[in-house]
């Protein structure tokens, strides 16, 4: 029995979706363990090493023990709010990763496992191919500060109240500097389709847009890493003067999903930034084949990246970050943009720099 | 399935815009603003343009309920005591059901083009936003918006 073509389009959607689900769950777990190795390893320390070979089996380890702890909640907590906001953490860092391509178009084998009409199907290796996928992320990403905020609030603790609101001023301060590192690649390419952007880069690692967009590329690490709060921007999580931040309520399973969350997102920023600035799955020399590899190789390096900077940097002060973002990142992404917008309209294509 | 989703959220906006109004926390009526400004992108979005539906969240839900919720959780606006006024709750339900008439006599009078024939990809947004009868009018917003900006940073900081 053949499915009708709505059931045929349903059943892939809902195939992608699964695999890109368990993929991130694998590779969330793996970078927690991951982080904490490398991490060890750069400050002449072991890391947890005693459960599994090589410690593989820590992320199991951890999710056993955060599955049976106690979960406990404030007595002046706002409950709705409270249990609300890990939740929708996850629903944003996960629906984010929607419009994100792992690679081109492919033509599925006729293989005589497949059934019937999936053989010589061709499917696109992302979730949502949309027209305005960079906008989707960025709006997604914008919906992600709430679930901070509202951890913050919710907590009925001054700490989560102020790690919460310093966590939206950074994230929506540095927003507009990752979002504005973006036009000069949607310029270069034409168009806000990710699928279309990764196209424009073919043909070696010299036509990939951290060569053209070198100021824009800078601009998109720094915004990036800000945007994650990952170190040297983990303010929202200063130890040192604020317990830690937003989740430093919450136990259990609801700290897991917001550490989950965390995670996720620092994937989807080295996706988009392997996609955007590094040409996604397409070969670096043109006699080597494209292939979701290319993708999964340059992802891979820029999450060991995100390890990398924060074993080496320490954290800045919140008026430096505040004052880094605005006075130096903004303006520098602005004048990334007339570079750019003089470059594409007054050289003609085939042109150096074009 | 269109229509499904579209009365879906249709309906999630209007439940989330009666939250707005009728909660006495402001904070609960900020996130059922957040709320309706989501499902109506959604409702673009199912009308064939997801440029503005983009936008829709991108700006009011992402950029402006932030700082609404900013200015609450800041200054602490603890939930407001429910008014007992008698006459007032009169007044307001006949201009509610003023306005009400007006929109549905509005909305019957009014020769409806099905919103599928429209072209509102983001190309079409562009070109008819960058041409000639609306380009001047557009740029000379984004001049407003931005003497506007400097403005209230300046009133903002003048003792600074």
């Amino acid at each position: 029995m053949t499915p009708s073509p709505v059931q045929q389009e349903l059943i892939v959607a809902v195939v992608k979706v699964l695999v890109a689900f368990g993929a991130l769950l694998t590779l969330f777990s793996v970078m927690t363990w991951a982080e904490r190795r490398l991490l060890a390893f750069m400050q002449f320390r072991l890391g947890p090493n005693r459960t599994g070979p090589i410690g593989i089996l820590q992320p199991v380890a951890d999710g056993i023990k955060l599955f049976f702890k106690e979960e406990v909640a404030p007595a002046g907590a706002n409950k709705w709010l409270f249990v609300a906001a890990p939740a929708l953490a996850v629903f944003t860092a996960f629906l984010a990763i929607a419009v994100v391509p792992y690679g081109g178009t492919i033509t599925l084998p006729r293989w005589g496992l497949l059934p019937g009409w999936l053989q010589g199907r061709e499917v696109v290796l992302q979730i949502a191919d949309l027209d305005v996928g960079i906008l989707f992320l960025f709006a997604v990403s914008s919906l992600g500060v709430y679930s901070i905020v509202m951890a913050g609030w919710a907590a009925n603790n001054k700490y989560t109240l102020l790690g919460g609101l310093r966590s939206s001023a950074q994230m929506f301060s540095y927003e507009l500097a990752l979002g504005l590192s973006w036009v000069g690649v949607i310029m270069l390419a034409g168009s806000f389709r990710i699928q279309d952007i990764v196209a424009a880069q073919a043909g070696g690692f010299w036509h990939w847009n951290f060569v053209q967009q070198v100021v824009g590329f800078a601009v998109y690490l720094v915004a990036a890493t800000a945007e994650v709060n990952r170190t040297p921007f983990d303010l929202p999580e200063a130890e040192t003067e604020l317990v830690a931040g937003f989740h430093t309520e919450y136990s259990s399973m609801r700290f897991a999903l917001l550490q989950m969350a965390e995670y996720v997102n620092m994937i989807t920023v080295a996706a988009v930034g392997a996609n955007l600035f590094f040409g996604g799955w397409l070969s670096p020399l043109p006699f080597l084949p494209d292939s979701p590899l290319w993708f999964f190789a340059k992802m891979l390096a820029a999450l060991f990246f995100f390890i990398w900077l924060r074993g080496t940097l320490p954290r800045l002060r919140y008026d430096q970050l505040m004052a880094f973002g605005w006075k130096v990142l903004v303006p520098l992404a602005t004048l990334n943009i007339l570079v750019t917008a003089a470059v594409v309209a007054f050289v003609p294509p085939g042109w150096p720099f074009r | 399935m269109t229509a499904i989703l579209f009365y879906v959220f249709a309906a999630l906006a209007v439940a989330s815009a009666l939250v707005v109004v009728g909660q006495r926390n402001p904070i609960y009526s900020a996130f059922g603003l957040i709320v309706t400004l989501c499902s109506l992108s959604v409702i673009f979005g199912l009308l064939g343009s997801p440029f503005i539906a983009a936008l829709q969240v991108v700006v009011y839900a992402g950029a402006i309920m932030v700082l609404f919720l900013f200015v609450i959780m800041l200054l602490g606006v603890k939930p407001e005591d429910r008014e007992s006024g008698g006459t007032l709750k009169a007044v307001a339900l006949a201009l509610a059901l003023a306005l009400a008439a007006e929109m549905g006599v509005v909305l019957l009078g009014a020769d409806q083009p099905p919103a599928s024939s429209l072209d509102a990809s983001t190309r079409a947004v562009a070109h008819v936003l960058f041409s000639a009868p609306y380009l001047y009018a557009f740029e000379a917003t984004s001049i407003l918006i931005l003497a506007a900006l400097v403005g209230s940073i300046v009133l903002a900081r003048r003792d600074a």
